[in-house]
């Protein structure tokens, strides 16, 4: 007779095997490292952040960083959990040991693990091209993308699971560039129309973008960023919660 | 069959679906009562016909949906509340697999073996459902019953007490079919609680210990094999098949007490309570008609049969 795997090691397991998943699936890889490496060297060739810092890579790599985290946690997390329900997948493995809570633990491993791999490639391109971040903000930022990465994995999770796949598709890119351009993750909120500024500072894009700027460019911490992000990250799990199908 | 060590058991199981925005936004009730009990070293099967609730109950016995009401036993546990040691007890086939296509066959059966503290040998298992041969190619290129044979692996690799398969032989070339066939007496044989559904009668009377009719989500019927076939003492209720030219007039009035019908050109199916006085009105028939038979077969009245008198249609 069989029994569990202990919880640590199976979801680990699952985050391993997600993360694997991530990282050999061709259009995932260009949204999480190719997509935001051109971010980066445009916002670097051009003058579009000039004015906020006296380097434009310094601006411009917290943003990247941040885009990074939107591009794992909620475009690419939710568009491979949707075609997981789709294909009964999800079903599946909720009757293995894993369970439902098992299941969504792994995946947040594995936004982790792909995270950790961008902050590697990402992060060692920009300090290469002379970004020198202010290292008292590095505690914060880490902090930050971990509240980012929780925001945005809820708010994947929340689509995939309420959405045929191929309307998280679109609605995860769509989203995905709307916040890209205006959600005030890589131009700062301050830059946008007055108008909008209110608003999108409110976003989950915004709290992260804004945080992790004041974190590596001034080294301050950024305390409503946090909270807003943890109001975000408590909003989209209570009701993934509530309307998350499982088939 | 209620019995205190059953693998399985359900009371009263109802479940809705809903709101439907087609019915103005009512439920729909799927299950109404729907009684099952399942032990281990048996083979259970749902029988019924296409939505008449055998996957909904399944779900509900797995612990994938919450009952409405009723009273849901899972190796003496609430399945919709399991705790993952319950999960490790307990095998699950899905009807469409549940299988990631982009992940390769043996990728995805170690990944699941190393969920549980003691699986199969993978390699063992692969090798004897026949998934080595296609263990390196992506999910997405297999066949129906390659998928279905890989799915069943991943059920099976944890040891499981009780295995639920959801039509099982779905999508199944006869190879495949009699290597599955085989595994699942072997399991039976081994004390597992097996717990199938099937839209198949002949499925269900070559694997079943022991069978319910569900019919749209109620229990309607429930006994072993021979006791479907032979309810109310009716020993001689039997089928006689016979092949000879087409077109044949009806039987003479002395056989009148049987039911007649010819399904197919050519073929002839008698059915009722036949007694030796028919056989021998049946030669003279054929004798009359200057026809000679080229193959004739009796059995006892098939679960097909039994199905078609308490459904009043077809299963399929």
């Amino acid at each position: 007779m069989s029994t569990a795997t202990p919880l640590a090691p199976r979801v680990l397991r699952q985050g391993r095997y997600e993360a694997a998943a991530m990282l050999r699936n061709g259009e995932q890889l260009v949204l999480a490292i190719v997509l935001p490496l051109l971010a980066l060297a445009g916002l670097v060739l051009t003058p579009l952040l000039d004015g906020y810092s006296v380097s434009r890579i310094d601006i411009a790599a917290p943003g990247v960083l941040a885009l990074c985290t939107m591009s794992t946690a909620f475009t690419g997390q939710g568009i491979a959990t949707g075609f997981d329900r789709r294909y009964g997948v999800l079903r599946f493995l909720s009757t293995t040991p894993l369970g439902k809570s098992g299941l969504i633990l792994g995946k947040a491993c594995a936004v982790v693990v792909v995270l950790a791999v961008q902050l590697v490639v990402i992060g060692g391109a920009a300090l290469l091209m002379g970004w020198r971040p202010e290292v008292a903000g590095l505690a914060p930022a880490i902090l930050l993308l971990a509240l980012g990465s929780a925001a945005f994995t809820a708010l994947g999770l929340l689509v995939a699971g309420t959405l045929r796949p191929e309307a998280t598709l679109a609605v995860t890119n769509l989203v995905w560039i709307l916040l890209a351009a205006a959600g005030g993750i890589i131009l700062p909120a301050s830059q946008l129309p007055v108008a909008a500024e209110p608003i999108v500072r409110l976003l989950p894009s915004a709290a992260l973008g804004d945080g992790l700027r004041s974190a590596l460019v001034e080294g301050q911490f950024d305390l409503l960023s946090c909270v807003l992000l943890l109001l975000w990250a408590a909003a989209a799990s209570l009701a993934a919660v509530r309307w998350f199908k499982w088939s | 069959m209620p019995h205190s060590a059953a693998a399985l058991s359900i009371e009263g199981l109802v479940k809705d679906f809903g709101p439907v925005s087609s019915l103005d936004g009512r439920m729909v009730r799927v299950l109404d009562g729907v009684r099952l009990s399942a032990q281990p070293g048996q083979v259970t099967a749902l029988l019924g016909a296409n939505g008449a609730g055998k996957t909904t109950t399944l779900e509900c016995a797995q612990g994938l949906q919450r009952p409405d009401a009723g009273k849901v036993l899972l190796l003496g546990e609430n399945p919709y509340r399991a705790s993952p040691g319950l999960r490790a007890r307990v095998g699950v086939m899905l009807q469409e697999g549940g299988l990631p296509p982009s992940v390769k066959p043996m990728a995805l059966l170690k990944h699941v073996a190393s969920l549980y503290t003691a699986p199969l040998d993978i390699n063992a298992l692969a090798e004897r459902l026949g998934i080595a041969d296609f263990g390196a190619a992506s999910i997405r290129g297999l066949s129906g019953g390659q998928k279905q044979r890989l799915a069943l692996a991943c059920a099976l690799v944890g040891q499981p007490e009780v295995l639920f398969l959801d039509e099982p032989s779905a999508g199944l070339d006869p190879q495949s079919r009699t290597i599955v066939f085989e595994l699942i007496q072997e399991l039976r044989a081994a004390g597992l609680a097996i717990i199938l559904t099937t839209h198949l009668l002949d499925d269900a009377q070559k694997l079943a210990d022991y069978v319910y009719i569900i019919e749209a989500g109620r229990t309607v019927a429930e006994g072993t094999v021979a006791e479907l076939t032979a309810i109310e003492g009716a020993d001689d209720l039997r089928e006689l098949r016979f092949d000879t030219v087409p077109g044949l007039t009806l039987p003479p009035e002395q056989m009148a007490h049987l039911s007649c019908a010819e399904p197919e050109p050519g073929r002839y199916v008698l059915s009722g309570h036949i007694v030796p006085e028919d056989i021998s009105q049946l030669a003279q028939w054929w004798s009359a008609s200057g026809v000679m038979p080229t193959a004739i077969s009796m059995a006892p009245r098939s679960l097909e049969e039994v199905f078609l008198e308490i459904s009043g249609r077809s299963i399929r």
